[in-house]
């Protein structure tokens, strides 16, 4: 039964393309299920098929972080998974970040500090973050730079967005001690 | 993007069968290089196999010593594990170095030695290239060259691989296992990439019909004396325009054993033997690091806004040497 290869579509290349897959997907713990291309990336599945438009398209090359999300917890480039690998998976997006409307501690974190200005990176920037702590590797203001250095912000807003991440640590810190 | 199949395999040997069935495939596991190949048009694969179900996910010890990285772990699993981050620090140091937290998260083991060259003229398809089209011809030569090779180019392609996990993996003389419909074999990690000759589009040894399903390190780690120093352009989520990886054994202040493989200068990480030799019964300092500097880079040759490289190159062997031997500070 392992033995097998689960194949969704079989085409030959003279023939057209392949016909949407089927998947599913548990968005901000909603089961969502989608027919989509091959070729989708998750990035387009939230934006154009779902229409969570909260995850921004930057550079849609895995250079700007602005696709940021969470997968199973885990941040990573939206524009740089296609949907259909992501089948079965959790996905967290910025709109699945606040529990009705009490906002996550992060997006609090970033109004309190002032950690944006245009705003076009801040769904990025956050649940970048919000990874970041998941992870417990940063420790000290240089680490969490360095491990925050995979999401740009052209506005230059990086001392409040490290100082509004610095306070979500020191609180979950807090709570451990 | 142009329009593909998509195949999901859950065993290795379904996948390789996959991958002979006839068809232009690719297999894609993180994807963090081959989906922005496939948007800029370089990749255009009629099917891609998805092998991210195979069970190549864990790191275990050998018996005769030294870890098996399964070619699906991830890069982030891979450097943050406490027994790579032990043993094998010039590792994780290599790793962390390269890329964002985001695509270290995607990025395979098995992906990592396979991502190609970040030449923007192999990504631009309106110029030449004899990597991505064979035979029409390198615009980078007498191109904007400043990110390219000093060392081991040829007339058709002066590019450099990208990876930085490349670079330590080569220093620690890793091996890298391979399975076919014919069954497996072992590529030493040295041999694993290739020069560009007359076939730059030939990135490696790897065959058509194979895939990676781990890598193995060696029992020695050189946890006690090893760096990774990469210099870029700016401080972090950058590629290397040098970098080095260093690695020594020694008793005192006496080298016993060094391994130095550059990354950022060759369309390999290269490596240099017969000047690592040069360091053995010697004491560590940088009179003595010096000369294997200028081993290391000779017959290096610029293209012009990389001339730089070359001299960039002697200065960061010295320093990563003196950091690895304890005589600096890591930086």
């Amino acid at each position: 039964m392992q033995n097998q290869t689960e194949k969704i579509s079989a085409v030959k290349p003279s023939v057209p393309p392949p016909e949407k897959i089927p998947l599913t997907l548990q968005i901000n713990g909603v089961e969502t299920k989608l027919e989509l291309a091959p070729w989708v990336s998750l990035l387009d599945a939230l934006r154009e098929y779902l229409h969570l438009t909260g995850t921004k398209k930057g550079c849609d090359h895995g250079q700007c972080g602005a696709c940021t999300v969470l997968v199973n917890g885990i941040r990573i480039n939206s524009c740089m998974t296609l949907a259909v690998m992501e089948d079965g998976n959790e996905i967290t997006t910025i709109e699945g970040l606040a529990k009705g409307e009490e906002l996550h501690p992060m997006q609090t974190a970033f109004i309190e500090h002032d950690a944006y200005q245009c705003g076009y990176c801040t769904p990025g920037q956050i649940c970048s973050a919000v990874g970041l702590l998941a992870e417990g590797k940063a420790k000290t203001a240089d680490d969490i730079r360095e491990l925050m250095s995979g999401n740009i912000c052209r506005c230059g807003a990086y001392t409040n967005i490290l100082t509004a991440v610095q306070s979500v640590m020191e609180q979950k810190g807090g709570q451990h001690a | 993007m142009r329009s593909f199949s998509y195949t999901r395999v859950l065993e290795v040997e379904t996948a390789v069968q996959e991958k002979s069935a006839g068809v232009e495939a690719k297999f894609i596991a993180g994807g963090t290089n081959l989906t922005d190949l496939m948007k800029a048009k370089v990749e255009q694969p009629q099917q891609l196999i998805d092998i991210r179900r195979l069970p190549l996910k864990e790191i275990t010890e050998n018996p005769e010593g030294g870890l098996r990285l399964g070619a699906l772990v991830t890069n982030a699993q891979t450097a943050y594990h406490p027994e790579i981050e032990n043993r094998y620090p010039l590792l994780s140091q290599a790793i962390l170095a390269g890329a964002s937290a985001q695509l270290r998260n995607m990025a395979t083991n098995g992906g990592n030695p396979l991502q190609r060259t970040r030449c923007y003229y192999f990504y631009d398809t309106a110029t030449a290239c004899n990597k991505r089209e064979p035979g029409s011809g390198c615009s980078a030569i007498n191109g904007f060259n400043r990110i390219h090779a000093i060392l081991g180019t040829s007339e058709s392609c002066i590019a450099v691989h990208p990876s930085d996990m490349a670079v330590a993996l080569t220093a620690l003389e890793a091996k890298v296992n391979v399975r076919s419909q014919n069954g497996e074999r072992v590529i030493p990690f040295v041999d694993f990439h290739r020069l560009p000759g007359d076939t730059p589009h030939i990135d490696t040894n790897l065959q058509a019909d194979e895939i990676i399903t781990s890598i193995d390190l060696p029992t020695q780690g050189f946890a006690e004396h090893a760096t990774y120093l990469k210099i870029r352009d700016r401080e972090s989520y950058a590629f290397a325009l040098v970098s080095v990886a260093a690695a020594l054994e020694m008793e005192g202040n006496i080298i016993k054993n060094a391994r130095i493989a550059l990354g950022g200068v060759a369309h390999k990480p290269w490596r240099k033997p017969e000047a690592e030799a040069l360091l053995n019964g010697k004491e560590a300092n940088a009179a003595n690091f010096q000369p294997v500097a200028e081993a290391l880079i000779a017959g290096a040759q610029g293209y012009g806004h990389n001339d730089f490289k070359i001299e960039l190159a002697k200065r960061a062997i010295v320093r990563a040497l003196l950091q690895a031997a304890n005589k600096e500070e890591q930086s």
